[in-house]
């Protein structure tokens, strides 16, 4: 990794983030915002599908990220990790522009979907979000339409043409393996569903319009654990065509269903591998900390 | 070993719980006492008002005859007023309060949101001789030389904008209360939205909804029943108002097409008219126009406070 002796603002030497150095084939080198030389390391024969370069986000003048350069894999399940508080979640939300509906939040430095900056001025948010969905920590079928209608509201809202609304009803319904469940009352409100049905119609939800990329923010620390791994199955599906980023408090899960791993602890990307690198020989004692539990 | 313990003794119930129990039974005893009131005020208002039950009947909803010298009571002319009066202020409320309560909620800066709500309720807070006044020196002299000549020129057409233009009247009186009822509307429509959970904003946002989408598809199918309610104590407070609708209304017992003609509302004929109520009759005749009034109010209230609880406290 070519990353120079880069000094965040708040006068702290900011850490080369560690790992990849193998894989480290096609990173892109950049110049960060106090001078410093650093690089986004993408996997060798991969490509990046999003990438943050020196992302810093602000709440009011608290920073709560501080520099993340970081590449999501084309086609691969990143799971972002850490301890609560560590800006995981802000990072995530960073990602579809989520979080400029919390207010005071700011971001300085780059995102990059297919090469193209996602916080330009001129960039319409509503149309990131459509490209790059969102899955919630807590389900949230609008409780006022119905199973169908929630699927559908993505479709509706945008004015999107769907020719055959029953086949994208049925499609993304069988898609999340909730069909079969629900067929027979797609006029029931969506609350009216249990929490890991609902949750499922969420992505259902998410998917009709066809993203490119998928947001889970903690997906499934609301359900139990039998729709829990209805839902990990479901990511392992999902990965052949999306490229899914999952924030996740769970380190099993993680392991699970995750081909990357980000490590993040207190705003700051502390590492970044193969799932199985960091979790059997991860490279800083931060993260071999975290992940057996010393902390956090 | 003086501990704690062998301090407080063997465990035996000691005295203070009796001042528990007198504490328990005082504090029952006032809502007790605010229930009887209100169940007295019922029973009185019919007992008294049982001399024209008896007499006028149904009769006594369906005349337009107020004719107190022949001792003939015909209130429709006042549930007329009073409905009117109170739909046209609904009709001029209910936007600007909800257009208000959803820029408070969903748009307004943070900083801004508390003065302002703070402001809306302090509109509320005005008594309603002072909102009587203004109507009597600006409202009523700016209908009569501005607004009404502007309507009739412009819907003259329409019965509803016909007639002398006297500034005091029917369309004066709905102004009036739309400006009441405006702050209690925003208000509650305000809390209302607020108890909307936000993931259903969010879940909106991430399906890349504008700010104005998310509140169509999001904020007001989840506080519809709850905004209901809101506009429904408006209309409670605008049916019940008396002093400055009594102030602007004109006051004539009459039936009219008419925006611009005066008329007269139940609260405002009780008002006027009960200190020179002579006779027994006359007095049971604006009885009974109480009673309906206070039927009618309390229904209203008890359907609107159904309505936003049920938003509060519905679950997601």
């Amino acid at each position: 990794m070519k990353t120079g002796p880069a000094t965040a603002t708040n006068g702290q030497p900011t850490r080369p983030t560690r790992g990849l150095e193998e894989l480290d084939a096609s990173s892109r080198d950049l110049t960060l915002h106090n001078g410093a030389r650093a690089s986004v390391p993408v996997p060798e024969g991969k490509e990046a599908k999003i990438s943050t370069e020196d992302l810093r986000v602000y709440f009011g003048k608290t920073r709560v990220l501080h520099g993340v350069n970081l590449a999501v894999v084309k086609g691969a399940v990143t799971a972002i990790i850490g301890p609560s508080g560590c800006g995981k979640s802000t990072y995530l939300r960073c990602l579809n522009r989520m979080h400029e509906i919390t207010p005071g939040a700011r971001v300085e430095g780059r995102i990059l979907l297919d090469d193209q900056d996602i916080h330009g001025s001129w960039i319409d948010p509503v149309l990131v979000r459509r490209r790059v969905g969102m899955v919630f920590q807590k389900p949230n079928p609008f409780p006022t339409m119905s199973i169908r209608e929630n699927v559908l509201a993505g479709i509706t809202l945008n004015g999107l043409r769907a020719t055959d609304t029953d086949g994208v009803v049925e499609r993304r319904l069988r898609q999340v393996a909730l069909w079969d469940e629900v067929k027979d009352n797609l006029g029931r409100s969506g609350s009216s569903l249990s929490g890991g049905q609902q949750q499922r119609l969420c992505i259902a939800r998410a998917l009709a319009l066809e993203p490119e990329v998928l947001l889970m923010d903690e997906p499934c620390s609301a359900l139990d654990p039998i729709a829990t791994a209805r839902v990990e199955e479901l990511i392992h599906e999902l990965k052949e065509s999306y490229t899914i980023v999952i924030v996740t408090h769970n380190m099993q899960q993680a392991g699970r269903v995750a081909d990357y791993t980000a490590f993040f602890y207190m705003g700051e990307l502390v590492e970044f591998d193969r799932t199985d690198v960091i979790f059997t020989q991860p490279k800083e004692s931060r993260t071999e900390d975290y992940i057996t539990g010393r902390f956090g | 070993m003086d501990t704690l313990h062998s301090r407080l003794g063997p465990l035996r119930r000691s005295g203070r719980h009796g001042g528990d129990a007198l504490f328990k039974g005082l504090t029952a005893a006032f809502a007790v006492l605010i229930i009887a009131l209100l169940a007295d005020m019922a029973f009185e208002m019919a007992r008294t008002s049982r001399l024209s039950l008896a007499h006028f009947g149904w009769q006594f909803i369906r005349s337009t005859n107020w004719d107190p010298v022949r001792d003939q009571f015909g209130a429709l002319p006042f549930i007329y007023g009073t409905v009117v009066s109170s739909l046209l202020a609904l009709v001029l409320a209910v936007p600007i309060s909800l257009g208000a309560s959803i820029w408070l909620s969903e748009f307004a800066p943070g900083w801004l949101k508390t003065p302002i709500a703070f402001l809306i309720e302090l509109l509320a807070a005005v008594p309603s001789v002072v909102y009587g006044l203004w109507g009597i020196f600006v409202l009523c002299p700016l209908l009569r030389n501005v607004v009404e000549p502007l309507l009739g020129k412009m819907f003259g057409s329409l019965p509803l904008f016909q007639g002398a233009r006297q500034g005091f009247g029917m369309l004066a009186g709905g102004i009036i209360l739309a400006i009441m009822i405006t702050p209690t509307i925003t208000s509650v429509s305000r809390e209302v939205m607020k108890a909307v959970p936000n993931v259903l904003r969010e879940g909106s946002f991430a399906l890349g909804a504008t700010r104005a989408e998310v509140v169509r598809m999001a904020v007001l199918p989840f506080a519809r029943s709850g905004l209901v309610g809101a506009v429904i104590l408006g209309l409670g407070r605008a049916l019940g108002e008396t002093m400055a609708i009594t102030m602007v209304i004109g006051n004539r017992s009459e039936i009219s097409a008419s925006l611009f003609s005066p008329s007269y509302t139940m609260a405002s004929v009780i008002a006027n008219e009960f200190t020179e109520a002579t006779g027994d009759l006359y007095l049971a005749a604006l009885a009974e126009i109480g009673l309906l009034l206070f039927a009618v109010t309390v229904a209203l209230n008890i359907v609107a406070r159904l309505l936003v609880w049920r938003v509060a406290r519905s679950p997601v």
